[in-house]
C-alpha cells in the first residue's frame, strides 16, 4: 500500500448540537428548580447553588465563607461526620462542597436509582448542617496549615499574592478567597453558624438536576425536601472592585536560589456582565489562551524560557482580575517579562490577523460541545448562568456570539481593556539576581514585599 | 454489587502491519476522541539518556513532513479540538478529541507522524524542546515543595537496574547529551503500527472509520521489533522496610509509603485496588477518619495505586503533617492504620460502601469520548484485549471480604513498605 495523499482533509458535514435543553421553575418558598434531563447513561449530578459567596463577606470575616461551606461535608444535626460520610458512600456519591467568590456550591453525582436518596441527604447537608465545634477548628487549622504550605509553593504563592495586591486594601478581593491567616485565626464555630442562619435561605438558593431525571420527579421530590424551608434572604451587598493603583508597580517575593521566577503581570479585569464579554474572550484567545497564542509562541515556542505562558480573565460578577502566568529560568527573567509587554502592546496596537482571529474563534465555537460531555459539566454551566445572571438562551447563542466577533472589535477589547499603563508586575523567585534585571525595564516603582505581609 | 448494565460496543481489529485498532461508537453527541498508545516510555530508555522518551514526545509536536512545528495544536484547536500527549513509565500516549466532522484530519495528523516524523527534525527544533523540558522539569520537580517525589519514589521501590528505577523527566545532564541521532533511533524503534494501539471513540460510522484507518495507517511499515526490556521481575515484597529522609524547601512533614501489590491485569490487582479506596479516597476513608479527622495528626492524607502492569504496582500512601505535628507522630500514625487494616481486615459494610464508589466513579468515567478511548487504548496496549474494560466492574464485584483481608496480610506488613518522607530543611522553610 502506498502513502495516501498529503492533502489535508477537509471537514466532513458537521451534525448540529444543542446544549441539553433545561426547565426553570421555582418553589412557592423561592427555592430555584433547574432541570436538565440528559437520558444517556444512569447517571444525575445534584447540585445547590447559593448566591452565598466570599464577595459577602466583611473584609475581617475573610474565609468564613469558605470555612461554613466546608464544614457541611461534617455532619448535620441527625448524622455525625462519619456517619454522613458513610452515608454518601452507600449511595456511591462524594459530597463535595465549597465556596467561591460568588457562590456555594453543594454537589454529588450519583447512579440515578438513587437520585432520591442522594437528594434527601444533600438537602439535610444544607438545611440542617451540625456545625460541630471541633469539626469547625479543625477545618480551620487545616486551612491555616494549606496557608502555611502555600510559602514554600512558588506557583500558587504568586496566583495568590498577585489577585490580593490589584485591589485595595479595604476591599473584601485584597485577601484571597479562602481567607487570610489573620482573618482565618478569628474565625469561631459561632461565626460559621451565624454565616449559616444569615445567608442560607429559599430565596438564594437554587437546585440543579442533570442528566438520567425528569422534571416532575425533581419538582415532587424538592417539594418533599424543600417546601418547608423558610427563612428570610439576606440584604444584597456591592463589593468595591476598584485598582489599587492606577499606574505600574513591580514587586519581587524572595525566593533564594530559586530556579525559575514565577510571574505574574495583570490588572483588575472587567465584571462578567460587561457587553464586551465575547469580544475580550477573543482577544484573550488570541493573546494568551490558546496553545498557538502569541504570548505562548513567543516565550515557548521561540524564546524556550518556559514550559508554558498564558493569558486569562477571571470571571466574577464584580471585577475579577486580568493576568498573564508564566514560569521562567531566573537568568532570563527580565527578557521574559520584557516579550511579555511587547505583546500586550502589540495586541493593542494593531488588529489580529485574520488567521489569527479564526483559529481563537473557531476554536471557541467548535470545542463548545466538548465541553458539556458529562452531568456535572452541565449541571455547572447551569450553575454559572444563575450565578451570573446569565440570560436562559446564553448557551444556545454562545457559538453565533463567538463567530460574530470582528478584528476591529478584538483590537477595541484590547484597547479599551488591556490596561497598558497601569499594568501590575509580580516575581517571585530569587530577588538578588532579577530585582537589578527588573528594576531597568522602566515598569514603574519596584518594591521587595514581605512573606507576611497583606 | 449491583452492577449496572454498562456495556460499550467494542470493536477491534489488527491491521496487517500490527497497528491494533479499536473502535467504540457511540452517537449521541457529535463528538469524537483519537487516542493513541504507543508502548514505550521512559523503561526503555538507554542508560546516559534519561528523559528522552518524554523529550521525544514534545519533538511529536514539532512537526512531520507535511506538518509544520506546532501546526498540529493549530489545526486541532482550528478543528474546535483538544489534545495533548503525556509519557508514563511503560508508554507514552497522544490524544485529541473533535467535533465528529473532523475525525480525519486528527487520524491524519496522528499518521503523519507515525509515518513521516523525521524528514521534520532539526537541531534547532532540538535545541528548543531540550530547554522547553528543562524548564518543564524546573516547573514539576524543582521548584516545587515535594516536587521530587515522583521520581524518588519509584527510585526507592524497585532496583537501580530496574527500568522503572530511574527518573521520567530525566537528569539535566542527560538532556543535554540527547541528539537528533537519539531521535532517529528511538523514531524507528519505537514508533511503528506494531508497537501502538489506535482507538477511536464517540460519535462515527464503523465502516467510515475503517476505511479512514486504513488509507491513512495501512502503509505505514511495520518496525523491526523492538529490543527487549530488562527483566521487570521483583520480589513481591521488599523483605524489610525501607527509608529514605529528603530534607527540603517545604513548610510541614509529608510521607509517601509505598507497599508492593500485585500488577494491574492479574487477578489479585482488584484486590489492591480495593484496598486502596479502603485506605485512601473520599472523607470516610481510614487514612482521612484516623489522621486527619480523630487524631488531627495530619492535614491531608489519600492513597492510590500506580497501576502498572508490569514488574510489581505500587499500592502509595500519601500523608501531609498538620503544622506542629512531628514526622515520627506521623509516620507512627501511618503504620497504625496500615498495621490495623494488615491485621484486622475489612469492617462491616466497607466493602459494599467501596464497590458503589468504584462503581459511581467507573460510570461517571464513561461519560466522555476521550476518557472511553483511554481507557480502551490502555487494555489494547498491555493486554492486547480492549474489551477487558466491559468486565471491569464485575472483576471489582467479585472480590470477597476474605480475598481483601488475605491480600491486606500479604502485603500491608512492615516487610513491605518503603517510606518516603520529607522534612523541612533546617534554616529554611517557614
Amino acid at each position: 500500500m502506498s502513502a495516501p495523499t498529503v492533502v489535508r482533509p477537509a471537514p466532513g458535514h458537521s451534525r448540529p448540537y444543542r446544549f441539553p435543553a433545561f426547565e426553570r421553575t421555582s418553589l412557592p418558598n423561592g427555592v430555584e428548580l433547574i432541570v436538565a434531563p440528559v437520558h444517556r447513561l444512569p447517571l444525575v449530578t445534584i447540585r445547590f447553588v447559593l448566591d452565598v459567596g466570599a464577595r459577602q463577606e466583611a473584609r475581617n470575616d475573610a474565609g468564613v465563607a469558605m470555612l461554613t461551606a466546608a464544614a457541611l461535608a461534617e455532619g448535620t444535626t441527625r448524622l455525625d461526620a462519619l456517619a454522613l460520610a458513610n452515608e454518601f458512600e452507600r449511595l456511591g456519591g462524594a459530597l463535595s462542597s465549597y465556596a467561591t467568590w460568588d457562590a456555594t456550591h453543594v454537589r454529588t453525582t450519583v447512579l440515578s436509582t438513587r437520585l432520591r436518596d442522594a437528594l434527601s441527604l444533600l438537602t439535610e447537608v444544607v438545611r440542617t448542617p451540625a456545625l460541630d465545634e471541633r469539626e469547625v477548628n479543625r477545618l480551620k487549622e487545616e486551612r491555616l496549615a494549606e496557608l502555611l504550605e502555600l510559602k514554600t509553593e512558588p506557583r500558587g504563592l504568586a496566583d495568590e499574592r498577585f489577585t490580593s495586591s490589584l485591589y485595595k486594601s479595604g476591599s473584601r478581593f485584597s485577601a484571597p478567597e479562602s481567607g487570610s491567616e489573620r482573618s482565618v485565626q478569628q474565625l469561631t464555630v459561632d461565626a460559621c453558624r451565624s454565616w449559616h442562619a444569615q445567608q442560607f435561605a429559599p430565596a438564594v438558593t437554587a437546585l440543579i438536576v442533570a442528566g438520567d431525571v425528569e422534571i416532575d420527579q425533581v419538582l415532587q421530590l424538592a417539594t418533599e425536601n424543600l417546601g418547608d424551608w423558610d427563612a428570610a434572604a439576606p440584604a444584597p451587598v456591592s463589593v468595591d472592585d476598584l485598582p489599587a493603583r492606577e499606574y505600574r508597580s513591580v514587586r519581587v517575593l524572595d525566593r533564594p536560589g530559586a530556579p525559575q521566577t514565577e510571574l505574574r503581570v495583570g490588572h483588575v479585569g472587567l465584571p462578567r456582565l460587561h457587553p464586551d464579554y465575547f469580544d475580550v474572550v477573543v482577544m484573550n484567545a488570541i493573546l494568551g489562551g490558546v496553545f498557538n497564542s502569541r504570548i505562548n509562541m513567543n516565550l515557548r515556542e521561540r524564546n524556550a524560557f518556559t514550559y508554558g505562558a498564558f493569558s486569562s480573565f477571571e470571571w466574577r460578577r464584580d471585577a475579577g482580575p486580568f493576568v498573564v502566568s508564566t514560569a521562567v529560568a531566573t537568568p532570563v527573567t527580565a527578557s521574559a517579562l520584557r516579550e511579555t509587554m511587547t505583546e500586550l502592546e502589540r495586541m493593542r496596537s494593531s488588529e489580529p490577523t485574520a488567521d489569527e482571529l479564526s483559529l481563537s474563534t473557531s476554536y471557541l465555537d467548535g470545542v463548545f460541545p466538548i465541553r458539556f460531555e458529562t452531568t456535572d459539566a452541565i449541571a455547572g454551566a447551569l450553575a454559572s448562568l444563575r450565578t451570573l445572571r446569565l440570560p436562559n438562551n446564553y448557551y444556545d447563542t454562545y457559538r453565533d456570539r463567538v463567530r460574530a466577533v470582528t478584528a476591529g472589535a478584538v483590537a477595541r477589547a484590547a484597547q479599551t481593556h488591556l490596561h497598558f499603563e497601569h499594568m501590575q508586575v509580580l516575581a517571585v523567585g530569587d530577588r538578588s539576581v532579577i530585582s537589578p534585571l527588573l528594576a531597568d525595564l522602566d515598569l514603574g516603582p519596584l518594591s521587595v514585599i514581605g512573606d507576611d505581609d497583606e | 454489587m449491583a452492577a449496572p448494565a454498562l456495556s460499550l460496543p467494542i470493536e477491534t481489529r489488527r491491521l496487517e502491519n500490527g497497528l491494533l485498532f479499536t473502535l467504540s461508537a457511540d452517537r449521541t453527541a457529535p463528538i469524537v476522541a483519537v487516542n493513541l498508545w504507543y508502548h514505550v516510555g521512559s523503561a526503555n530508555e538507554r542508560a546516559g539518556r534519561t528523559g528522552f522518551a518524554h523529550l521525544f514526545e514534545h519533538m511529536l509536536f514539532q512537526g512531520s513532513e507535511h506538518v509544520a512545528a506546532n501546526e498540529h495544536f493549530e489545526l486541532i484547536q482550528r478543528a474546535g479540538g483538544t489534545l495533548n500527549g503525556s509519557t508514563w513509565l511503560d508508554r507514552t500516549n497522544y490524544f485529541e478529541t473533535v467535533p465528529s466532522q473532523q475525525l480525519e484530519l486528527a487520524l491524519w495528523l496522528e499518521a503523519d507522524r507515525m509515518g513521516r516524523l523525521l524528514p521534520a527534525m532539526t537541531q534547532e527544533k532540538l535545541d528548543t524542546q531540550r530547554d522547553v523540558v528543562k524548564n518543564e522539569r524546573r516547573w514539576s520537580v524543582d521548584n516545587q515543595p515535594y516536587g521530587s517525589w515522583w521520581e524518588r519514589l519509584p527510585a526507592l521501590c524497585f532496583p537501580p537496574t530496574h527500568p522503572f528505577h530511574h527518573s521520567l523527566m530525566g537528569s539535566m545532564e542527560d538532556l543535554s547529551a540527547a541528539s537528533l541521532d537519539d531521535v532517529a533511533a528511538f523514531f524507528r524503534t519505537y514508533y511503528t503500527p506494531d508497537n501502538a494501539v489506535l482507538t477511536i471513540s464517540g460519535d462515527v460510522d464503523a465502516d467510515e472509520a475503517n476505511r479512514l484507518v486504513d488509507r491513512h495507517f495501512g502503509w505505514i511499515p511495520r518496525g523491526y521489533g523492538r529490543p527487549p526490556l530488562d527483566s521487570m521481575d521483583v520480589p513481591e515484597k521488599f523483605g524489610a522496610p525501607i527509608r529514605e529522609v529528603v530534607e527540603d524547601e517545604v513548610a510541614v512533614p509529608r510521607v509517601f509509603l509505598a507497599c508492593r501489590t500485585p500488577v494491574l491485569g492479574s487477578k489479585d490487582y482488584y484486590a489492591a485496588s480495593i484496598i486502596a479506596t479502603v485506605l485512601g479516597t473520599g472523607r470516610g476513608c481510614r487514612l482521612h477518619q484516623t489522621l486527619v479527622r480523630d487524631r488531627q495528626l495530619a492535614s491531608a492524607a489519600s492513597a492510590f495505586t500506580f497501576d502498572l502492569s508490569k514488574g510489581s504496582d505500587l499500592l502509595v500512601v500519601d500523608a501531609t503533617a498538620r503544622p506542629g505535628v512531628p514526622l515520627d507522630a506521623l509516620e507512627a500514625g501511618v503504620a497504625d492504620v496500615l498495621d490495623e487494616l494488615q491485621q484486622g481486615g475489612l469492617r462491616e459494610g466497607e466493602l459494599d460502601r467501596v464497590l458503589a464508589q468504584i462503581e459511581t466513579d467507573f460510570v461517571t468515567s464513561m461519560q466522555s469520548a476521550g476518557d472511553r478511548a483511554e481507557q480502551l487504548s490502555r487494555f489494547a496496549t498491555y493486554f492486547g484485549e480492549p474489551r477487558l474494560l466491559n468486565d471491569q466492574l464485575q472483576r471489582y464485584g467479585e472480590v470477597t471480604e476474605a480475598d481483601v483481608r488475605a491480600m491486606a496480610r500479604a502485603r500491608l506488613g512492615p516487610d513491605n513498605r518503603a517510606s518516603l518522607v520529607y522534612i523541612p530543611r533546617i534554616g529554611g522553610g517557614s
